[in-house]
């Protein structure tokens, strides 16, 4: 690599590398430091609230910070206004059905899109679809918030919870009462729509690195377009495309804005039916640590921690498990630009 | 989804156009009424703190990742990089709380709010960078190389110019996604009625989404105004952005080459002197046989 002319570099400029190689390497290394960061403190932040709570914190029903004004008590060597509670199921329950919903009505509608995009139209067609997908994954989560309370919420009241009450005999979880509008199912369709941009970017994306040999292997068989996407391309995506639907819901979970101005924000009660209004760990987070400032015992805050420890381990997971799927199906690198995969 | 999305942009921009007056640029918000201008100017400030903050962070390590690290850590540090982008945007503004706010003494200020949407925008710009230098043929950091630079020399003269267009289209995609964020905000900028200062820290800022999110919930139709043209003004704002990442990317895919060598040739004929004569030569020679076969 010439080296006899990097000795008649001159000085500064060896130097001037050697800082560049340095500042850069220090920037590449902040993603990682922030990541240890965030995971570090919020752990230890979480830690007085989850010895307070035990595993109680999972399993427990009720959410109360206790009399903030009155007398402190000392539980397990860390101290809490009377009577405060801190159960997060039915937050975690919120989040994970609310998710759960997004996906159940997002997967299909992704997968038909993704295929639609990378088998059955070219050209203007093509590429006016994927702009809509691409404007649907860059409207603000607040905006579609918005948009769910003001369109969707009341039409989830009037049009779409009475119609789904029909099936209220043969499925229990349907019956009524609908509601206002703002609650389970009305959180699990706006995250649906944040869902489904991410879900079919990734998976047009590895539907079209499926080898065109494979797929003309299968139509010289004498199999019909349906047979060969069933057959042949979506088995050969299988991992990946098990990996992008885990990063919806990772993304579906960890989902604030939205979410907390449709679901009702529901505290101490588990979703009775469909149309129940719900709380998830990340709307209350962003709803609660107003009035957690209030506990002087700092253990409202603490228990917020916890309630983000659990969501963070939780989307960590889906996030990790979801990366070396898609990066291993996908093989070589890229990434859709303008959305957020 | 299509109804849905047709639907959501025509209500948005029916009711934003209905409720927004041009006044609302140059007035700030009074109680429920009043104007934009704090916010606008708001989520400028943030924007503007956020990414001088991570745009360098992440275009550093982006060139990190792609010319200097060894194949493993250059794993690590994309895999944790997407990893970090998954972590939950109220996460990370709880985080920016815990620290910022209270540990270091900043209050609910605009550097806090920058840098946790810095936290946000970084992976974005730091894979982007690395995705279009990427792009960028070896031979070209070879000649540079051959011509005696050093890395530093190669990157910051030749490597960058063809992945430039890829790399400004992470820095707008960042932007338009941090412009749309609100729970990373709500615990560390604040809400002010009042238009932005300078000053960084202990005084809180305004900015667009938090009026969406707030007004919204009012039962009042002044209130309502407000959050509509809001939305309307950050829609607007951010699928503009979204049409310049389109044509960006259009561009810079479709030129990649010809950018390159152009830039190669520019390189050489401004800084020839500052390289052995013999080298310079040699290098001219190569890219005019280059261009000629082109």
């Amino acid at each position: 690599m010439g080296m006899r002319t990097m000795k008649r570099m001159p000085a500064n400029a060896k130097i001037a590398n050697r800082l560049f190689v340095a500042a850069a390497g220090l920037s590449a290394s902040s993603p990682i430091l922030f990541l240890l960061l965030i995971t570090g403190i919020v752990l230890v932040q979480s830690i007085p609230a989850l010895r307070w709570m035990g595993w109680h914190f999972l399993t427990g029903i009720t959410w109360n910070m206790g009399s903030v004004y009155g007398a402190m008590t000392v539980k397990n060597g860390v101290t809490a206004p009377a009577g405060a509670s801190y159960g997060a199921l039915p937050f975690i329950v919120g989040t994970l059905a609310s998710s759960a919903i997004a996906l159940v009505i997002a997967i299909p509608i992704s997968l038909g899109t993704a295929m639609i995009l990378a088998y059955r139209v070219r050209g203007v067609v093509k590429s006016a679809l994927s702009i809509v997908v691409e404007l649907l994954a860059g409207v603000p989560s607040v905006v579609l918030g918005l948009w769910g309370v003001v369109v969707l919420a009341p039409w989830v009241s009037s049009a779409l919870g009475p119609f789904l009450t029909h099936f209220g005999p043969a499925i229990p979880f349907l019956k009524g009462p609908v509601g206002t509008g703002m609650g389970l199912l009305t959180s699990g369709l706006v995250l649906a729509l944040m869902v489904i941009p991410i879900i079919t970017a990734t998976t047009r994306d590895l539907l079209e690195r499926v080898p065109l040999h494979y797929r003309e292997g299968g139509v010289a068989l004498g199999m019909t377009n349906w047979e060969v996407v069933r057959h042949i391309c979506l088995p050969h995506i299988r991992d990946g495309m098990i990996g992008s639907i885990a990063l919806g819901w990772g993304r579906a979970m960890g989902e604030t804005m939205a979410v907390l101005m449709v679901s009702g924000s529901a505290v101490n009660m588990l979703p009775h039916n469909l149309y129940s209004p719900i709380s998830t760990m990340a709307a209350v987070i962003a709803d609660q640590l107003d009035s957690a400032m209030t506990d002087a015992s700092h253990m409202a805050v603490h228990a917020l921690s916890a309630l983000a420890l659990v969501l963070l381990m939780l989307t960590l997971l889906t996030n990790l498990a979801a990366r070396l799927l898609v990066n291993r199906s996908r093989g070589s690198r890229r990434i859709d630009l303008g959305v957020r995969v | 989804m299509l109804v849905g999305l047709a639907d959501l942009f025509w209500t948005v921009l029916a009711k934003g156009v209905a409720s927004f007056h041009f006044s609302m640029l140059t007035t700030v918000t009074h109680g429920i009424a009043g104007g934009l201008q704090n916010a606008i100017l708001g989520t400028f400030e943030l924007i503007l703190l956020s990414t001088a903050i991570a745009a360098p962070l992440g275009i550093l390590g982006g060139v990190y990742v792609s010319e200097f690290a060894h194949t493993k850590s250059a794993a690590a540090v994309r895999f944790l990089t997407e990893v970090l982008s998954g972590v939950p945007s109220i996460v990370i503004g709880y985080f920016g709380y815990l620290t910022m706010v209270l540990s270091f003494g900043w209050g609910f200020s605009a550097l806090a709010g920058g840098m946790a949407l810095a936290i946000i925008m970084l992976p974005y710009i730091l894979r982007t960078t690395e995705v279009s230098l990427e792009q960028v043929p070896r031979s070209q950091r070879e000649g540079a190389w051959a011509l005696g630079m050093t890395r530093f020399q190669a990157v910051s003269r030749v490597v960058w110019r063809p992945a430039a267009g890829g790399i400004a289209t992470g820095v707008l995609t960042a932007i338009a996604i941090g412009m749309g964020e609100t729970a990373p905000l709500l615990y560390t900028a604040g809400w002010s009625s009042l238009n932005p200062t300078w000053q960084l820290t202990g005084h809180q800022v305004g900015y667009l989404t938090y009026v969406i999110w707030t007004y919204i919930d009012q039962p009042y139709p002044e209130a309502h105004a407000l959050a509509y043209s809001a939305a309307l003004l950050l829609l607007g704002i951010i699928l503009i952005i979204h049409l310049v990442v389109r044509f960006l990317v259009h561009q810079s895919t479709g030129s990649a080459r010809r950018h390159s060598l152009a830039s190669y040739v520019r390189w050489i004929r401004s800084h020839a002197s500052g390289v052995s004569a013999s080298s310079a030569k040699r290098a001219s020679a190569t890219s005019t046989y280059r261009i000629r076969t082109r």
